[in-house]
C-alpha cells in the first residue's frame, strides 16, 4: 500500500484540470463516471472489487488506507445524490474502517501470529470473486429457447389449444351423494306438497347464475325440499349444461365445482 | 421380438413427440411385451444421432432423459420464431442461482453471506415458480431458514445431465 499516495483523498475531481501527480492514471475513477454504472453494482463486494481491479491489485494485498477512502467517497456521493443506498453498503463501510484502524493502530500486545485484519474481507472478496464468475459461466452455458430448442415443444405449439379442464362424471357423482347424505338428515321434516318443475328449477338457476355469476355447485340446493328437491335441482342442472346455458367448472381434483355462465 | 415397426423409429417417434425428456425408463415402457433393454435403447439412440450428423437437430441427455432438439447453432434463426425475445436474467438472479447450485442446500443467508447484499425476494420467488429451485428443507437454526436446492429442471434448462457437468469453479489463489 506504500506505492499509493493516501494524501490524495481530496483531490476529489480530475475534470476541472488539476493535475494529479504520482498516480496511475487507472487509479482514480470520478465520482462522476459511477454515476453511469452506479447501479450495476450487486453490492458493497462488487463495487470493492471493482476499485481494486481498477487499481490492477491482487486482490490478496488490498491497499487498505486508499480503497477505504475511495470506497467512503463513492458511498458519500451516492448519498449525495439521494440514492437510496442499501444498508449493506454501510456496513461494509464502517468494516472497512475497522480494518484500516486496526492496521494504523497496531495491537500494543501483539502476538506472534496475528491475523492480518485484512484476512475476512480478502476470504469473503475471493469467495464472492469466484460465484461472480462463475454466475459469468453460467450465462454462457448453451440455454433452452436462446441456444437450442427442443423439437417436439414446436411440434406441441402447433396443436396447443387451451381446453377447460374436464369432469370426471364420478367427481360429480360424488359431490351429489354428498348433497343427498345432507339432504336426508332434513328429509323427514319435509313433505312437498306439489311436484317441483325441473324446468322452473332451471330458470331459476339460470337467473341466479347470470346476476350473480359464478356459484357453488353445493350452494344450488336447498336441503328443507328433500331429496325431491335435490333431484329436481340435480337434473336442472345437468339439463341447463346438455343445453349449454351454463358452465361446470373445477380448477383441480377434489376442489370445489363451480357454476358459471356460459363462455363463448 | 416383433413390432410392427422398427424399434429405433418408435423410439424416435416418441422422442419427436414427447413435450419432456423421456428417460430410459420412459422409453421402455412404451412397449407392453417384449420391452428392450435400456442398453439396447441407449445404443439406438447413439446410433440415430449418428445418422443426424447431417441434419440440424440431435438427441442430447439431460437431467431428466433425452430429448431431441436443435443443435447449437441455429438460434440466430430459429430464436426469430419466438415472439418474446429470450429471457435475459440480471447478474443479481444468475448470482442467486449460482450460488445455490453450487452450495446447495444453501439458506438465504448463506446467499447474503457470499455476495453481500440482501437476498432479493422477488427473485427466490421466480426461481422456485421455473421450478428451477426448490425448498428442501428447514435448517435446524433459530428461525428455522428454508434449504434452498436446484431441481432438474434446472439442469434441463442449461442442458446439463447432472450437477457435475456444471463448470468447475476456478479456485483463485488462496492466501
Amino acid at each position: 500500500m506504500n506505492t499509493f499516495n493516501t494524501n490524495n483523498s481530496d483531490t476529489s475531481i480530475v475534470f476541472n484540470g488539476k493535475e494529479i501527480t504520482d498516480i496511475p492514471e487507472d487509479l482514480f475513477i470520478p465520482p462522476e463516471a459511477l454515476r453511469v454504472i452506479i447501479k450495476q453494482f450487486e453490492g458493497p463486494l462488487d463495487l470493492l472489487l471493482y476499485l481494486i481491479k481498477k487499481q490492477n491489485i491482487d486482490v490478496v494485498d488490498i491497499p487498505i488506507l486508499p480503497i477505504t477512502n475511495q470506497y467512503v467517497k463513492y458511498i458519500n456521493m451516492m448519498q449525495e445524490m439521494q440514492f437510496e443506498l442499501a444498508s449493506d453498503y454501510l456496513v461494509m463501510a464502517s468494516t472497512l474502517a475497522e480494518i484500516k484502524s486496526r492496521m494504523l493502530v497496531p495491537n500494543e500486545t501483539e502476538e506472534e501470529d496475528e491475523e492480518d485484519p485484512r484476512a475476512n474481507l480478502i476470504k469473503r472478496l475471493m469467495e464472492y470473486q469466484k460465484y461472480k464468475n462463475l454466475s459469468e459461466q453460467l450465462d454462457e452455458i448453451p440455454r433452452l429457447n436462446r441456444d437450442t430448442f427442443i423439437v417436439s415443444k414446436i411440434f406441441a405449439n402447433i396443436e396447443k389449444k387451451d381446453t377447460m379442464p374436464t369432469i370426471d362424471l364420478e367427481e360429480l357423482e360424488i359431490a351429489f351423494q354428498e348433497v343427498l347424505k345432507r339432504a336426508e338428515i332434513f328429509a323427514s321434516h319435509e313433505i312437498q306438497p306439489e311436484a317441483l318443475s325441473v324446468r322452473e328449477r332451471m330458470s331459476l338457476i339460470l337467473d341466479i347464475i347470470n346476476k350473480n355469476g359464478t356459484i357453488k355447485f353445493i350452494d344450488c340446493f336447498t336441503y328443507k325440499e328433500g331429496r325431491m328437491g335435490v333431484i329436481v335441482t340435480f337434473l336442472a342442472i345437468l339439463e341447463l349444461v346438455k343445453e349449454s346455458l351454463i358452465d361446470i367448472v373445477q380448477n383441480q381434483d377434489y376442489s370445489m365445482i363451480y357454476l358459471q355462465p356460459v363462455t363463448s | 421380438m416383433s413390432y410392427s415397426k422398427p424399434l429405433n423409429l418408435i423410439i424416435e417417434g416418441a422422442l419427436l413427440a414427447s413435450d419432456n425428456p423421456l428417460s430410459l425408463q420412459d422409453i421402455a415402457n412404451l412397449f407392453d411385451k417384449d420391452k428392450p433393454s435400456k442398453n439396447e435403447i441407449q445404443k439406438i439412440i447413439d446410433t440415430l444421432n449418428d445418422n443426424y450428423k447431417n441434419h440440424s437437430f440431435e438427441i442430447v441427455h439431460v437431467a431428466s432423459g433425452f430429448r431431441m432438439q436443435v443443435k447449437k447453432g441455429y438460434d440466430d434463426w430459429v430464436s426469430k420464431l419466438n415472439k418474446q425475445s429470450s429471457t435475459r436474467y440480471s447478474k443479481a438472479f444468475l448470482e442467486t442461482l449460482v450460488i445455490i447450485a453450487y452450495k446447495q442446500p444453501v439458506t438465504r443467508g448463506d446467499i447474503e453471506e457470499i455476495r453481500g447484499v440482501s437476498v432479493n425476494p422477488q427473485i427466490i420467488r421466480n426461481l422456485i415458480e421455473f421450478e428451477w429451485v426448490k425448498v428442501v428443507g428447514h435448517k435446524e437454526t433459530p428461525g428455522k431458514p428454508e434449504l434452498l436446492a436446484t431441481t432438474k429442471k434446472f439442469l434441463d434448462y442449461f442442458n446439463l445431465k447432472s450437477l457435475s457437468d456444471l463448470p468447475p469453479p476456478t479456485e483463485l489463489e488462496v492466501l
